[in-house]
């Protein structure tokens, strides 16, 4: 059970929060443009890595808000959580 | 008591308190403060069980959680009644009724103990060689194991005791309460942290609390004395707080740890009443400090399981701590020099030592010097061979060892004995510091796993770490914790320890023996009789991996997750591979470490606490009026209303057909609803539902369908637009809290440039539904001055309309096909308008209806159920619904998938509606769709998703999804069923009134 510091509330037990996968995966703006594999791309591809991956994540027990978490997967750290919009951090 | 086996003057038990018990029907007694094993020790009780697979004769081996052999089944209720409790574990109370668990029809007199004499038909792996085949007898094999095998049985009535949970935070957590920590507890406590001291046994101070010798000191004191005057000290302390007899369950990444504490198993039955049995602590630490200890290990040889085998540290503490002897003629076999303690206990209590045997070559340690000036034999460079005594040992039979010591030379010698007390060194108990992601590194010189790395802020000390002996234990814990802590300088800087073992010890997984190894049995694994044998045959057959060893030999499987037995059983393997038994890796103790029952992890959640559930605010009314209820999500929605003894299909026949005759009345409060703000408001619905919205006026409703991204139909509801920037969304009653979740994700990470709003506010307001003909009629009685004319008020518009001071948001919608009107107050007034709506349509038979007739009467009008039409792979196209999606909308969540390469498959299963050949054969929703019988395998085509008995239109209808079933209106299929085929026919989704003449009354 992680220890998650909301960027809005604080630490708080990892019940209260809903892991939304993988991060930084931008809705096209024009998904019509798109071909099928291109939309698939989008749609289905997910990297689920050994070792630090962005991750979204929703405090739904709480403020109800969307963050971005820096987590190492094979040991579950967090090593950065970082607003929506944010840019991820080098590590 | 023929034999003189308890010693008085003793501290740790009172012999004011005697306490009967009653052991396979005999009543015995023992005093306060024993465990159920050290009184049946004092009764010479050794022989507690039957060996799981053999059934050879097992007796009490160690005084711990350990232990592999006493496991009983107490107490006799059907409801309290408790399997594979180990009897060194269990605090003696007035009135222990246990029995043993693994023999039948008695311990002493055992059927299953042939499989002993045919123990060479039982090799390593033969539950899986031998019962694999045919699967089909799997039954009749699984019937002889569970009889045979017998580990005890379940309480067959409710648990009635009350179990408790409890959240707890501190800066330092210490798990176990000997020396180590307790030293770890003061010195915390004295940089002011917050510390949680737990403790398994019902006293502090572990092994060192009831040393009675002189042979080590601490500040020149007696060591247990200076320990007792430590724990005064730590008992004053406000930074402590102490939780004795709490077993630390599981340790958890992120310092988050599970303890379980027992709070009456040690009182009389009759005491426990109204008092809650055992609290689960889920525990938050900053920091760890594991101080869990070591366990002893035995020595691997031929018959080393008899009755009478003991631990050494365990007589020690038989005798030391619970004034019980375990035998009136000891020996004591070891490799090192912690069983010679053992030795000068057994001579300070007056008990007869016959002998020591020790594999190593000599020892010249203060503690082995002192022994030897007793006169008591010692056999150096010595092995014991075999044993004698079939209930309980009688006999040892030594033989010196050769000089590399794989092998054993020159004459056998007997001595009598009635108690073997053996010592293999010692295991650190590692097992929360791997349960807790640690990796743990070997150490060739100890032959011990020692902690190593860890991601999470703790510390392991003491013997848990490797520290054996007294001066390397205090001194390191004190070193380490101050460097954990940051702390200068502690209390104990200055201590002075006098140590008088030495560290040297001999080791050798398998002692040699005078036969071949197929002639021997040296147990492994005592619980789940796995010998050292077993592991030589599995590493012939081929298997490598130590977790694949384990698994073929069911060696360390047991109850006790093979807390003796795995390091022998790794050494063996090291030894006959020729591997270095760091690279072989070791296994992990899998929480809880020692078994917890089902009432502590459940806690309170039991009976009405089990799961939350929601209530309408006419919930009262329903169950007034003899509703049956059905769980949709968290709610409890009334499902039909049966009168007189209805069945259900006769309420729900009756309650269709007065809603189409006359009216109706339903409890809708459950949809989900979301209250919309903003000034894109409408933007926003136009990118979440697959139409179109910017055209929708105000006081206007309109039905809307929702997909995700892969295009598939997710969820729909009515939407009402009450202002120029305000909307009231509607969901389905159990997608409403992830259509809430699925909007809030569009608008904070897609669209923040939005300005909308979103609230939910299904539990704000209540709803009844009344519709039928005469609902206009019935509406007309409760708001008098609203304008009800269709040209006012037209299908799918919304009027807010005053009540008295009740503000009501009344809606023309309808999901029956029927004129309807949805009363839309705040929650606290639902129960008042909903009585209004009932009094009001009296004169009209207004006749309330659940959800089973509102889903029937849907379904005549071919409405589709979001989760019951549709699984999550239904396009709108699928479903025949072209008509609402956008044309002109350049993009919706969905929109793109719906040309994907698969979506626009013309093979896709769709929706259709399915005639009965005969009217009155009812399908069965799931049902499979299919063409020909007889071609095998046979193709599904597609199955039933909705299904009824229609009293309006007088014959069975039903939804399903076929395969291109657009096109195939007017074909027959057949339905297997498992006692008949039905004929089917493809028809129209719409059963009733195809052009909604309904709507309009
Ligand atoms: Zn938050």
């Amino acid at each position: 059970m992680f220890l998650i510091s909301c960027p809005y509330c604080g630490e708080r037990d990892q019940s209260e929060f809903v892991s939304g996968g993988e991060a930084h995966i931008a809705r096209p703006k024009q998904p019509t443009e798109l071909n099928d594999d291109q939309w698939a791309e989008y749609l289905f591809m997910r990297k689920n890595i050994k070792g630090i991956q962005f991750e979204r994540w929703n405090h739904v027990h709480g403020c109800r808000k969307w963050f971005n978490v820096a987590r190492d997967t094979s040991n579950d750290k967090i090593e950065k959580i970082y607003k929506m919009g944010e840019q991820p951090p080098k590590i | 008591m023929s034999k003189n086996l308890r010693i008085n003057n003793k501290h740790f038990v009172d012999e004011t308190r005697k306490l009967s018990f009653t052991f396979n029907g005999k009543k015995l007694y023992g005093y306060k403060g024993d465990t159920l094993a050290s009184a049946l020790l004092s009764n010479d009780i050794h022989l507690v069980g039957r060996s799981f697979k053999y059934h050879r004769p097992r007796g009490i081996m160690t005084s711990g959680s350990e232990e592999p052999n006493a496991i009983l089944q107490i107490g006799n209720d059907d409801a309290l009644t408790e399997p594979n409790v180990r009897a060194t574990e269990i605090e003696l109370y007035d009135g222990l009724i246990c029995n043993s668990q693994n023999c039948w029809p008695s311990v002493k007199f055992d059927i299953g103990g042939i499989n002993n004499f045919l123990s060479p038909l039982l090799p390593a792996g033969f539950y899986y060689k031998t019962f694999m085949w045919p699967a089909s007898f799997w039954e009749k094999y699984e019937y002889f194991i569970r009889k045979s095998a017998g580990l005890g049985k379940s309480p067959s009535k409710q648990d009635p005791d009350m179990y408790d949970h409890r959240y707890m935070h501190c800066d330092i957590l210490i798990v176990g309460g000997g020396v180590s920590g307790l030293m770890a507890a003061k010195i915390a406590s004295d940089d002011n942290k917050k510390v949680l001291l737990l403790e398994d046994k019902e006293l502090l101070g572990g092994s060192l609390i009831y040393d009675d010798s002189d042979i080590s000191k601490i500040d020149n004191q007696k060591s247990s004395e200076w320990l007792k005057k430590l724990i005064d000290n730590i008992k004053k302390n406000k930074n402590i707080t102490i939780k004795t007899r709490t077993s630390l369950a599981a340790y958890h990444n992120y310092n988050f740890l599970l303890a379980r504490q027992n709070l009456t198993d040690h009182l009389s039955v009759n005491d426990r009443n109204n008092k809650i049995r055992q609290r689960l602590y889920k525990i938050r630490a900053k920091k760890v400090i594991i101080s869990t200890g070591a366990i002893e290990r035995p020595q691997v040889f031929h018959n080393n399981d008899r009755p009478g085998i003991m631990l050494a540290s365990a007589v020690k503490k038989y005798i030391d701590y619970y004034g019980v002897r375990c035998g009136l003629e000891n020996v004591i076999f070891t490799n090192n020099d912690s069983a010679y303690e053992t030795a000068l206990s057994l001579h300070k209590s007056g008990t007869k030592l016959n002998a020591i045997i020790d594999i190593r070559d000599n020892s010249s340690s203060e503690i082995v010097n002192q022994v030897k000036n007793l006169g008591i034999q010692i056999y150096w460079n010595h092995t014991v061979v075999d044993t004698k005594g079939y209930k309980r040992i009688d006999k040892v039979t030594v033989m010196k060892l050769n000089d590399k010591g794989n092998d054993v030379i020159g004459k056998k010698i007997d001595l009598n004995c009635d108690c073997l007390a053996i010592s293999g060194g010692w295991t650190p108990m590692v097992h929360l510091f791997t349960q807790s992601g640690g990796k743990l590194r070997f150490d060739n010189k100890d032959n011990i796993f020692v902690p190593d790395k860890t991601n999470l802020d703790q510390l392991s000390i003491g013997s848990a770490k490797g520290d054996f002996e007294l001066d390397d234990v205090l001194k390191n814990s004190i070193k380490d914790t101050k460097k954990f802590l940051n702390i200068e300088n502690s209390n104990f800087d200055k201590i002075d320890v006098k140590c008088s073992k030495e560290k040297e010890k001999k080791n050798i997984w398998l002692l040699p023996s005078d036969r071949p190894l197929s002639k021997t049995k040296p147990f492994l694994d005592y619980q789940n009789d796995s010998t050292a044998k077993d592991i030589k045959l599995a590493l012939r057959e081929g298997f490598k991996s130590i977790e694949h060893v384990k698994r073929y030999t069911t060696t360390g499987m047991g109850t006790d997750q093979g807390k003796l037995a795995n390091m022998h059983a790794l050494g063996i393997v090291a030894d006959t591979t020729n591997t270095n038994m760091g690279d072989l890796g070791t296994t992990t103790f899998r929480p809880p470490y020692t078994p917890l029952t089902f009432g502590t992890i459940v806690g309170r959640n039991v009976g009405q606490f089990f799961d939350i559930f929601r209530k309408t605010p006419m919930h009262e009314w329903h169950v007034e009026n003899n509703a049956k209820f059905e769980n949709v999500g968290q709610w409890k929605r009334a499902w039909y209303y049966p009168k007189d003894g209805e069945t259900m299909h006769d309420a729900v026949q009756r309650e269709s057909k007065a809603a189409r005759e006359s009216s109706g009345i339903l409890d809708a409060s459950t949809l989900g609803k979301i209250d919309i703000q903003g000034t894109d408001a409408n933007e926003f619905l136009n990118r979440v539902y697959t139409n179109a919205w910017s055209k929708l006026q105000i006081g206007k409703c309109r039905y809307g369908l929702m997909l995700n991204e892969d295009g598939m139909v997710y969820d729909d509801g009515v939407t009402t637009r009450l202002g120029e920037n305000h909307y009231l969304m509607t969901t389905t009653t159990g997608g409403a809290a992830n259509v809430m979740s699925k909007l809030e994700d569009y608008l904070q990470t897609e669209w923040p440039e939005l300005d909308v709003f979103l609230t939910s506010v299904t539990d704000h307001y209540a709803t009844a539904s009344v519709c039928g003909p005469n609902a206009k009629k019935i509406i007309n009685k409760i708001f008098k001055d609203l304008d009800l004319s269709d040209e006012s008020f037209p299908h799918m518009s919304f009027k807010e309309v005053k009540l008295g001071d009740i503000n009501c948001r009344v809606m023309r919608i309808s999901f029956t096909g029927e004129l309807s009107y949805e009363i839309n107050v705040e929650a606290s007034y639902g129960k008042y308008i909903w009585e209004k709506c009932i009094e009001a349509g009296k004169e009209f038979n207004i006749t309330p209806y659940g959800t089973e007739t509102m889903h029937l009467l849907r379904a005549e009008k071919g409405f589709i159920i979001v989760g019951q039409d549709t699984d999550g792979t239904m396009t709108p196209v699928d479903l025949q619904m072209d008509w609402i999606i956008s044309k002109k909308k350049y993009d919706f969540i969905g929109k793109r998938s719906l040309y994907r390469s698969d979506t626009v498959r013309e093979d896709r299963k769709q929706l259709v509606g399915l005639l009965t050949d005969d009217p009155n054969e009812i399908l069965e929703e799931g049902a499979q769709i299919v063409k020909d019988e007889n071609k095998k395998p046979v193709d599904m085509l597609g199955h039933v998703t909705s299904s009824y008995f229609s009293p309006t239109l007088k014959k069975s209808i039903a939804l399903a999804v076929l395969k291109e079933g657009k096109q195939l209106k007017g074909q027959k299929f057949l339905v297997p069923m498992i006692d008949k085929t039905i004929k089917v026919t493809v028809s129209d989704t719409i059963f009733l009134d195809k052009e909604n003449e309904r709507i309009n009354g």
